[in-house]
């Protein structure tokens, strides 16, 4: 059972990751246009090098 | 900004509506506060952004603009944001999108920025983020203790679980203990009580029972609770905040503003700056910002969304004029009579919030619901407490316990979330067909419908007038026509035109074409004078319907117009009166243009010259008989009528009054969603209906079982989850 001191910091460790994902995700507005981002990942525009 | 703030579980207001558009003094106030800090940021509306292709389009067009430093493209919102320099000007750019084949509308970014930073919404979506972390975690410590963890490993697990949920319920179930305190402290019992009572009861039980060594504790429970409880006030919130937007767009492509002469210069004001005495000019194809007076100009006024008349009608010196009516064809200078508060335009909204608070509230599915089950849960978990106090001679651990997994299994889990997920279902379908909800309750008075009555201008009918057999005169008066009505911006002549046009009528070869306001167009062919506007300017004897009239050489000509009716208006009527509707046309114009659009529509019953107060007095009389009357209109005169009907719906080109009034807005042109609308409306209180008795049917089920001391934490979390999720699965089902 000494394996559980491992395991459950890690379980715990790894959705503390997605949570501050989340936030993250929250603060920089993400969530705002959901389908506007569905379609952008169609366009061919910023394919060979990232936007500036 | 604060109007977000009183969005939420607020008191309800006696308007339901206004909560959602906009108020006048809020708009001014709003665009106060934009002029003060105008910072080069331009807002367009794209309604017919809908691809990948048109995002890039708008986007490179915008950057190539000089001056525009970045501009972004929302498609959910389908707007996009310009940051630019201050000397570009947003009719620039929307000459720019027009070439590319994109229409824009400038957008009054004040007016939006409070939908932006919508903090509430993003507030409610971070409690849910948390939960649901947190209720992934403790699931996961609780399927160990579930699967036979013992002693140490088992209070371990449940010393981890109450460090994640105890936090997570206080930080997420904020919500839910403010709107309780509120409703307790007016002396209600709420939904949130019970569900505040549940949540505090469930994490202290579960505190205590881990510091005893317990085998039951419920922190998966409170988390659960919390979660699927936040899902559905997100979706309820979220429901809300698309018909808010939506109505915020409407308004703000209003520019309440007009033009003030101050000693013969012209200066552009707020309304709410004008006074009477002021003089105003008005231009051709403007709205009347203010009542009063022309005391210099010509011209033709468009009274349509004011009385239902379809005919311009002259103005000349000395005519009152009100606001709200359009100016067709000359610049008119008025001396204002009165402004703002005082303005016909805003008496007639006085009439409306008479009408509203006449209203009885209506009662939602969900809050009878929660009238009768916040009650019947304390009387449960409390009987419940008493009787295994009694009968086990005074174990108050044990009695606690049992009241608590009463609370707990009978939370109304699937309550919360049985109303929301039908509306954000029911009103998403409905969104896409042109239609907004403003109100979630307008779909449950949907259901009830049983008559309907429709104005005629610019709702059964566009407001446009079309010419009627243009064939039927000679090719030589049809080419002068065409080419003296090409020359003028009245409805009428562009009609015309446009109607001689499509028949392939090449314009003659008319010379000094002006534009007489007030009166119509002249001009000289062939050597002769020829003229086409009013009937006593031509000389020509009127006739009954709508027409403008040709003089040409010693003869008269009359071209008749019929109002074109929308698209999908037969379609929407006929599906209603197979519906067994009783379908009524009221309208505020003259006999025939009525008589004729009733027989083309097949409606048997109507009536023309309608007042107001008539038109309201005919939605109280049908109530009277134990109807529920679904109004459709557009204009100021349907205003009163709207707001007394039992549900109402305007078309999104009414005016903002008949759209406060109405708790439906028709987005497109089509008319036929208003008959799949009731549809709609029926099966979404059924499937409501159908989603309590489920959320019941598992409280039956359930609710013996916790009263008799039998129900473990592995029953309450089974009976939570499935009776969520298959409420959720139920509200999908719409058609």
């Amino acid at each position: 059972m000494e394996i559980l001191a491992i395991l459950i910091p890690v379980s715990l460790l790894l959705g503390g990751i997605g949570l501050a994902a989340f936030f993250w995700a929250m603060k920089t507005k993400q969530f705002d246009d959901p389908d506007g981002d569905a379609q952008r990942i169609l366009t061919k525009d910023w394919d060979d090098r990232p936007k500036p | 900004m604060t109007v977000v703030e009183d969005f939420g579980r607020a008191p309800v207001s006696a308007c339901p509506a206004c909560a959602v558009v906009p108020s006048a003094e809020r708009i001014a106030a709003l665009r106060a506060e934009r002029d003060g800090q105008r910072d080069g940021r331009i807002m367009l509306s794209l309604p017919l952004a809908h691809c990948a292709a048109c995002i890039s389009t708008v986007e490179g067009a915008l950057a190539a603009v000089p001056g525009v430093r970045s501009a972004r493209v929302n498609l959910t919102l389908k707007r996009v944001s310009i940051d630019a320099a201050h000397d570009v000007t947003a009719a620039n750019l929307i000459a720019v999108l027009a070439r590319e084949g994109q229409e824009a509308h400038e957008l009054d970014p004040g007016l939006l920025s409070s939908t932006e930073t919508d903090r509430q919404g993003r507030d409610l979506l971070m409690r849910l983020g948390v939960a649901f972390f947190s209720m992934m975690n403790v699931m996961l410590l609780s399927v160990a203790v579930w699967s036979g963890a013992e002693d140490a490993t088992r209070d371990l697990f449940h010393w981890i679980s109450g460090a994640i949920a105890l936090p997570t319920v206080i930080f997420a179930g904020q919500p839910f203990f403010k709107s309780a305190w509120a409703s307790l402290r007016v002396g209600r019992l709420g939904m949130d009580v019970p569900i505040s009572l549940a949540l505090i009861l469930a994490s202290s039980i579960s505190v205590y029972e881990t510091w005893m060594s317990g085998h039951h504790a419920y922190f998966d429970a409170a988390v659960m609770l919390a979660f699927f409880l936040l899902l559905g006030r997100y979706l309820d919130h979220r429901t809300r905040a698309v018909a808010r937007s939506a109505a915020e767009e409407l308004a703000a492509l209003e520019v309440p503003r007009a033009i003030v002469l101050e000693d013969g210069v012209e200066v552009e004001r707020a309304i709410s700056a004008i006074k009477a005495g002021d003089i105003v000019l008005v231009r051709p194809g403007a709205r009347m910002p203010v009542d009063g007076v022309v005391i210099h100009g010509a011209s033709e006024v468009d009274r349509s969304l004011l009385t239902g008349e379809s005919l311009p009608v002259a103005a000349g010196e000395g005519t009152l004029v009100s606001a709200g009516e359009v100016n067709l064809t000359g610049p008119l200078t008025l001396r204002v009579t009165a402004a703002g508060k005082d303005s016909s335009l805003h008496r007639m909204a006085d009439l409306v919030a008479v009408a509203e608070g006449a209203k009885t509230r209506y009662t939602s599915l969900a809050d009878r619901a929660a009238g009768a089950y916040s009650p019947l849960v304390h009387l449960l978990s409390f009987s419940a407490f008493g009787y295994w106090m009694w009968a086990t001679g005074g174990d108050l651990r044990y009695a606690i316990n049992i009241s608590a997994a009463v609370l707990i299994i009978t939370c109304p889990c699937a309550l919360g979330l049985a109303v929301p997920a039908v509306i954000t279902s029911a009103s998403g379908k409905l969104f896409r067909k042109g239609l907004l909800i403003k109100d979630g309750t307008a779909l449950e008075r949907l259901a009830e419908v049983d008559a309907v009555i429709f104005d005629k201008t610019g709702t059964l009918t566009l407001g446009m007038p079309e010419p009627v057999a243009l064939t039927d005169h000679p090719a030589e008066v049809l080419a002068v026509a065409a080419a003296l009505a090409a020359g003028s911006s009245h409805p009428l002549a562009r009609a015309l035109a446009a109607g001689a046009l499509a028949d392939g009528v090449v314009p003659a070869l008319v010379q000094d074409i002006r534009e007489v306001p007030g009166h119509g167009i002249e001009g000289v062919w062939n050597g002769a004078p020829v003229r086409l506007g009013r009937a006593d300017w031509c000389g020509a004897e009127a006739v009954p319907q709508t027409a403008t009239y040709l003089r040409l050489e010693g003869s008269t000509h009359a071209f008749a117009f019929t109002d074109r009716p929308r698209p999908g208006a037969a379609e929407a009527v006929a599906a209603l009166q197979a519906a067994g509707m009783r379908v009524e046309l009221l309208s505020g114009d003259s006999e025939a243009p009525v008589r004729e659009l009733a027989a083309r529509l097949g409606i048997a019953h109507w009536q023309a010259g309608v007042l107001p107060e008539q038109k309201a007095a005919r939605v109280a009389a049908l109530s009277a008989e134990g109807r529920h009357v679904l109004m459709v209109g557009d204009g100021l005169n349907d205003t009163a009528a709207l707001a007394a009907a039992h549900v109402s719906i305007s078309p999104a080109t009414a005016l903002d009054a008949a759209r406060v009034a109405s708790d439906i807005v028709l987005l497109g042109q089509d008319m036929a969603p208003i008959a799949d609308a009731v549809r709609i409306g029926r099966q979404s209180t059924k499937r409501m209906v159908e989603n309590f008795l489920i959320s019941g049917g598992y409280n039956v089920v359930a609710v013996p079982l916790a009263l008799v001391g039998m129900a473990t934490p592995l029953a309450a979390a089974l009976a939570m989850s499935l009776s969520s999720i298959t409420v959720s699965l139920n509200a999908m089902r719409l058609r």
